[in-house]
């Protein structure tokens, strides 16, 4: 029997958590699994904070999970590591995006984005995996893909190769798309060992 | 195959199975993307945006007394707006089957409260069912339908956040045409006259114990024997949390239908196990019958009725288990609230008014309730949508009475006015009121994911329709002061509230621009123009002062070591709020000079 893994995804909205996550989810399911996932619609347009979860294995009951229980965290933004740093199994895996994006207390001067974020994660997890997907995308030639990168990063780190990953991209994202998100999948998973 | 779908997607596919040909709704986190669903099925079903949640919930009712099956959804406090018909329809019963879905929001993810809308059905004596995830959203819905015809009673679909946004597989059906039930005219049932209404009540409680019979059968409410002395009994999502707890090492009682509990079943059950938990999100609705009926159990005093519960909540309440986690450095962590978007037309008109001295102003609720926070702090209070322009007038009221020199703004947004607000506005016209009340058009509802209303000329299946006009509705009403203006234009803004001031008694403000992110309209490329080219800091004019992140433009930035500011061009839509709030003209237009 598989036990059930727990992927937590964290970022900002408009960052493109939700398709991300579908990509995910359809690649899972293709592959036999039952899957939930969840996510909080509402302010996610609004610039606020934004998880989406997925969790998957032989039979999933709760679309959710509390602290402690992610095999794995994704942060598409740096700062949200720190947010959501407890939901991590302390022998999980963290994925950071080197990548800021300042929120209104930073941009009104009221606060400073924090320093020092992915060396105090690594300090916490040791499976801490740090990829800048923002130049790969644009290496690219499109900084939409950042989000397909992740993805990538994140397959690798979960060790789910296996999966037709092509026949998802083809299933997710728009027919002219197609290509260029093959290859940002790619990339992110070659910044995994 | 089974699909992926959301709760909502799947009661939406529930209804079209259920052969349903009329749905209403008022949207509202986390229920609104029902109707989106419903709505594509064009061809079968007559899919409507409603006004507000009472009109949705009427509308629905008349088709179900003409015959055909119906739905009307809504967010949590939606129900509280439709509570009028609901209590009489718990009277009057049925004809084609009614489905009120309720979506509630434990956890408060985007709502102003958590109240738990089970206590609706019990106190409107409707039949209440309560689905755990997606395929039992779809199941459910069609039994909902079977019974509201079967019992003469109007079902409440009582969803939570959690069911209605997580995706699980479901299994679909086919859709079954409903034959519409013939029309006759039935008055002792449907004018609810008081002679009429006395009548009525009996016949509702001889259904409820009806509804309680079928309760302690249906396969809605199922028993899991496992090899435990231990049982819980458990409804909704709190049912998946409480699997993953216990797994096979508890039996369980999976309450489906929850109003009329099946208390005979409750009871039989009860008794065959030695420790009896209760494990229900939000209130002890369940607990609370069961203690009425002698069943000793163990509910709220252990688990939380605040906020959304999770399986680790739960494990820590009831087994005391402490769950490790890594340390967390909360100077790494700066909060990001949600804030208007860069572009947003709400931004001039909040950033011109919060200059305003000695006002109070009373909000409503959207995307500019956002207008609150900082840096713009230009609103006082946020309740109930529609209540800016009634709790204005109230205010405004009470302060010239008692000699107090404050003037009230009220701001409203245009689905919110046309929800409830336009009757505060007819209150202020025929009392007389003095307030200056503003319409924040952005030409679609915005704060729920753009959906069409009665002033964007478009119905929720995409049709062209009647377009409300504003000046002409409000002039209609009685207000002799009306102007319409760009919130963009900070001088145009700081004119109309200036004259509005000037003005002896109540006025209309209605700033008209789309949302940042409305996809246009023929008609919007017509009236708004092209996107014009973004802003930037001319960086030898800047001196530094930061006025321009006083706006709380999210493309704004401060460099704190250059003293500048910067204007992230991925970011910014050239609104030219900043520019105008420049006093050393140090922001430009990309492409000019
Ligand atoms: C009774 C009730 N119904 C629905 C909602 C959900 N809701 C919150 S804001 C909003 C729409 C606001 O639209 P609008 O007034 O046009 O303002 P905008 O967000 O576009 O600025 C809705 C439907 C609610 N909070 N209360």
């Amino acid at each position: 029997m598989a036990e059930v893994k727990n992927i937590l995804l964290s970022g900002v909205g408009g960052q493109g958590i939700i398709l991300a996550s579908k990509i995910l989810a359809t690649g899972l399911i293709n592959a036999g699994y039952d899957v939930k996932m969840s996510e909080v619609h509402g302010m996610a347009q609004r610039g606020g904070s934004v998880t989406t979860q997925v969790r998957f294995g032989d039979k999933v009951y709760s679309p959710i999970i509390g602290k402690g229980q992610a095999d794995i965290l994704v942060s598409f933004e740096t700062m949200e590591t720190s947010r959501w740093l407890d939901f991590v199994k302390p022998d999980g895996k963290v994925v950071i995006n080197d990548y800021r994006l300042a929120s209104a207390p930073i941009l009104i001067g009221t606060s400073n984005y924090p320093e020092g974020v992915i060396e105090f994660v690594k300090e916490q997890i040791d499976d801490t995996i740090v990829l800048n997907a923002a130049e790969l995308a644009n290496k690219l030639g499109n900084i939409k893909t950042m989000n397909v990168i992740i993805v990538g990063a994140l397959i690798k780190a979960l060790e789910l190769e296996e999966i037709d990953w092509d026949q998802v991209i083809k299933e997710t994202v728009k027919a002219k798309f197609v290509d260029m998100n093959i290859e940002a999948l790619k990339l992110g998973m070659n910044q995994v060992k | 195959m089974k699909k992926f779908l959301t709760g909502n997607e799947a009661v939406a596919r529930g209804a079209y199975e259920s052969g349903v040909t009329y749905a209403a709704a008022y949207p509202g986190t986390p229920s609104t993307e029902i109707l989106e669903n419903i709505a594509l099925y064009k061809e079968d079903i007559v899919a409507e945006w409603a006004p507000n949640e009472k009109v949705a919930l009427e509308s629905a009712f008349g088709a179900s007394i003409a015959g055909a099956r119906s739905l009307a959804a809504m967010k949590h406090v939606g129900v509280n707006v439709a509570a009028d018909p609901l209590f009489t329809l718990g009277y009057t019963g049925v004809t084609g089957g009614l489905v009120l879905v309720s979506a509630d929001d434990p956890g408060c993810h985007s709502s102003q409260n958590e109240q738990d809308n089970r206590y609706y059905a019990k106190f409107a004596k409707m039949a209440c069912i309560e689905p755990s995830d997606s395929q039992e959203s779809l199941d459910f819905v069609k039994e909902a339908y079977r019974i509201s015809e079967e019992f003469d009673v109007a079902v409440l679909f009582r969803m939570t956040t959690r069911v209605c946004h997580s995706k699980g597989l479901v299994e679909e059906g086919v859709r079954e045409e409903f034959e519409i039930i013939p029309y006759v005219k039935q008055p002792k049932k449907y004018i609810v006259a008081p002679a009429n209404a006395r009548l009525l009540h009996p016949v509702v409680e001889d259904r409820l114990k009806k509804l309680e019979a079928y309760s302690n059968n249906t396969f809605l409410n199922r028993i899991e024997w496992n090899d435990s002395k231990i049982g819980i009994v458990t409804s909704g999502v709190a049912y998946t949390y409480a699997k993953e707890v216990f797994g096979d090492n508890a039996n369980y009682l999976k309450i489906g239908f929850s109003y009329p509990l099946p208390m005979d079943k409750i009871k039989e059950f009860a008794g065959r196990v030695e420790t009896l938990y209760v494990i229900e999100e939000l209130e002890p609705f369940m607990e609370e019958q069961m203690k009425v009926n002698g069943i000793q159990c163990i509910g709220k005093d252990k688990i939380p009725n605040v906020g959304e519960l999770n399986p680790d909540i739960i494990a820590h309440a009831l087994l005391g288990k402490e769950i490790e986690t890594v340390k967390v450095d909360e100077s790494k962590i700066v909060g990001r609230p949600p804030t208007l978007c860069a572009g947003c037309p709400h931004r001039g008109f909040f950033y011109q008014l919060s200059k305003k001295k000695n006002v109070m102003i009373t909000g409503d609720i959207g995307c500019y309730t956002l207008g609150s926070a900082e840096p713009l702090n230009a609103i006082d209070t946020v309740i109930c949508m529609g209540a800016s322009i009634s709790m204005g007038h109230g205010a405004q009221k009470a302060f010239a009475k008692n000699g107090v020199d404050i003037r009230v703004v009220s701001v409203i947004g245009d689905s919110t006015f046309m929800h409830t607000g336009i009757n505060s506005l007819i209150d202020v016209a025929y009392n007389k009121g003095n307030t200056v009340n503003v319409i924040l058009d952005n030409r679609i509802t915005a704060m729920t994911g753009h959906q069409q209303n009665p002033g964007t000329g478009f119905t929720v299946q995409g049709e062209p329709t009647n377009q409300i006009n504003f000046e002409n509705l409000v002039e209609a009403i009685g207000i002799k002061h009306v102007v319409t203006v760009n919130p963009l234009k900070l001088d145009e803004v700081d004119k109309a509230l200036e004259d509005a001031f000037n003005f002896d008694g109540p006025s209309v403000i209605i700033t008209r621009w789309p949302c940042a992110l409305k996809k246009y309209s023929q008609q919007d490329i017509e009236e708004f123009g092209p996107i014009s080219s973004k802003c930037h800091v001319v960086e030898d004019k800047c001196k530094g002062c930061r006025i321009c992140t006083k706006t709380g433009c999210p493309s704004i930035s401060f460099d704190v070591t250059k003293k500048k500011a910067f204007i992230d061009p991925n970011q910014c839509v050239g609104c030219e709020v900043c520019l105008q709030s420049c006093p050393f003209d140090a922001i430009e237009k990309v492409g000019e000079k």
